[in-house]
């Protein structure tokens, strides 16, 4: 790759202030922005065809060309509740260079006619909140927020909101309502939130990374930007891997490269002597996969041809020490805390999951429950208003799968040490009324 | 196989899922908006409070920032701070409480003062992540200046195994450090300084030489 783009000067001191950012080049994207008209704009980010870097891999020009136009208030909301388990770049970009999603956010703005933006980010990023404020602040002061700014058209306001811990309101329709300062239930699409989204008025709703982009989009172009990367994945990637590898961390990368060359060139791969098992290629609700698919390009059409998802690009690697009922029990008690319960098939699908593994654990399991557990997986996804439900559903269902051998020397060697489970004395109507009840 | 009714685990109350104890007052007419002229608020927290109202276009989206404003107060979410925002916000008590009682942040019960949050999520826990809660339980749990909890996800998966601690990440933390954490946590300290957050430099190669 030749050059980083949103890492650049990424560990410079000071980058967080207004002096150091303006230094290296801050906002002179808007400014080039600001000259040319909101259509120019909006132009050259659906030029770029850059996908929108939160989960869903939405074409970002796309989401912002869907905001009805005229005249009225419309919203633009920074997704910064980055809470997905193994993410952790959108962490560095708020607390290293807070000025670039500013810039972005006035860059999106502009080219959508929003005149009011909201930062919603987690609660638990208390020194990433303060450094956005400190430089929302800065920027406000300098004339980059407010009524037209820098002499253009372009007038908008700039809060940050901090949330205080739920993952569900990374969900877009759950953070618009815990925006409106309710609990973060999900909402019924469509509409969807470029119609009627935050105060039922038009709502564009991006990631961070996302909107961090748009400056250097801007500063090389549309086109040049779309020569990065893969095609149907242009340009760079912030990827998050962790789990069992020498050097976990955030790398950015060029979308397309071998998986591979990531885990094990850039994150050192796993500790001597081990090697992966399975890995999540984006984030804990991506389907996992095996060793055998550590050749795939990392974008998200090849990735999603092998049925998982590139997601919020975390990849989490486990090497052969793990248990993968183990990591299934973990992502099965993740998404049941989580899980709002506004929709029963989350809120019951994810409790009974978990159960089912603690049966599992406990020798009380028969191979059949594995199928039954299947089956709960299905019957969650596609029947609830957001996907949280189908988050947890797809990895499980995909761990079922593809370590069905190990999960049935699991139930095995835990019916072997539970005395109860391998004496004659349970009927065998009993198995086959747990298994219709 | 028959369910035999006597062996199955039942609360007080006799239902086998957590609830109330006492059955609700349905004579009781639901709390209203507190009455200003009746209910004091603290100058600060009202002024806290009505900044961040005049931020939106609803003022109800101030609920959150102004439960952090008051649970920074208080410690936790006490009744009386309820009423306080409430009051201020023009909201029912009940409505702030069923928000708070919706997020990991806010705290419903009295809590210890000094927050130690460990992440025990998929990437922490492959790298110790329960040792360490174990280990952050055994030598804290007692203390009632502490709120020890496990945490999901905290997106710090870079410095596994961590904890939140007052609201600053620290790790990687060793289970046999946490006694000397914890000592520097009731000192008012900063623990391991060395491996606070926000010292960390990039993985990213390339973004040390640029």
């Amino acid at each position: 790759m030749s050059e980083l783009l949103l890492f650049k000067d990424i560990d410079e001191p000071g980058l967080h202030t207004l002096d150091v950012y303006a230094r290296r080049g801050g906002y002179e994207a808007l400014r080039k922005a600001l000259a040319m008209s909101p259509a120019e704009v909006l132009h050259e980010l659906e030029v770029s065809a850059i996908r929108g870097r939160g989960g869903a891999g939405f074409a970002m020009g796309k989401k912002i060309s869907f905001l009805p136009k005229g005249a009225m208030d419309k919203y633009l909301v920074c997704n910064a509740d980055e809470s997905e388990p193994g993410t952790f770049k959108d962490r560095e970009l708020l607390q290293k260079s807070p000025h670039m999603l500013i810039e972005g956010m006035l860059i999106a703005a502009y080219a959508g006619g929003i005149n009011r933006a909201f930062i919603y980010i987690r609660g638990e990023y208390e020194l990433q909140a303060q450094r956005l404020e400190a430089a929302l602040d800065e920027a406000k002061a300098a004339g980059y927020i407010g009524d037209r700014v820098l002499g253009s058209d372009l007038s908008l306001t700039m809060w940050v909101h901090r949330g205080a811990g739920a993952y569900i309101c990374g969900e877009e329709t759950a953070l618009l309502d815990s925006l409106e300062g309710k609990r973060g239930n999900p909402r019924l699409k469509p509409p969807f939130p470029a119609n009627q989204g935050l105060y039922q008025g038009p709502t564009l709703i991006n990631n961070v990374e996302t909107l961090a982009t748009a400056p250097h989009i801007l500063r090389m172009g549309g086109e040049e930007y779309a020569k990065l990367g893969a095609p149907g994945s242009t340009g760079t990637k912030l990827v998050s891997v962790s789990g069992h590898v020498k050097r976990p961390g955030n790398f950015e990368i060029e979308l397309g490269m071998p998986s591979r060359e990531i885990i094990y060139g850039l994150a050192g791969g796993p500790p001597d002597g081990r090697e992966v098992k399975l890995w999540f290629p984006g984030g804990s609700s991506a389907p996992v996969l095996t060793k055998d698919d550590l050749d795939l390009a990392y974008d998200f059409d090849t990735l999603a041809k092998a049925g998982s998802m590139l997601g919020s690009g975390a990849i989490i690697v486990i090497d052969d020490s793990t248990s993968v009922v183990d990591v299934a029990m973990k992502t099965a008690k993740f998404y049941r805390h989580e899980s709002c319960g506004k929709c029963t098939p989350c809120r019951e699908g994810t409790n009974w999951t978990v159960k089912m593994l603690e049966r599992i654990d406990s020798g009380e399991a028969t191979p059949m429950d594995l199928d039954i557990m299947a089956a709960v997986q299905e019957n969650i996804i596609g029947n609830c208003l957001c996907v949280l439900g189908d988050a947890m559903a797809m990895p499980i269902g995909s761990m079922i799968l593809k370590f069905r051998e190990e999960f049935e020397a699991h139930i095995e060697a835990a019916r072997a040490r539970n005395e109860l489970a391998t004496t004659e004395e349970a009927p065998p109507e009993a198995v086959i009324q747990g298994a219709v009840a | 196989m028959a369910i035999d009714p006597t062996r199955v685990p039942r609360f007080g109350h006799g239902s086998r899922v957590p609830g109330w104890d006492e059955a609700a007052d349905l004579a009781k007419d639901p709390e209203e908006v507190p009455d200003p002229a009746t209910t004091p608020v603290p100058e600060e927290l009202r002024a806290a409070i009505e900044s961040y109202m005049a931020r939106y276009p609803d003022r109800r989206s101030a609920t959150i920032p102004a439960l952090h404003a008051m649970q920074d107060r208080y410690g936790w979410c006490t009744p009386q701070g309820i009423q306080e925002v409430a009051c201020v916000m023009r909201l029912t008590p009940g409505y702030l409480i069923s928000v708070a009682s919706f997020y990991d942040m806010f705290f419903t019960q009295p809590v210890g003062r000094h927050d130690v949050f460990v992440c025990t999520n998929i990437s922490c826990s492959l790298r110790g992540a329960d040792e360490l809660f174990a280990a952050f339980h055994e030598h804290g749990s007692d203390d009632p200046e502490l709120n020890i909890r496990a945490f999901e996800c905290l997106g710090a998966c870079d410095m596994a195994p961590m904890a939140s601690i007052d609201g600053k990440y620290v790790g990687p933390i060793r289970p046999d450090e946490v006694p000397g954490v914890l000592d520097a946590v009731r000192r008012g300290e900063e623990p391991l300084p060395d491996r606070q957050l926000e010292r960390m430099k990039s993985a990213d190669p390339r973004a040390a030489s640029s």
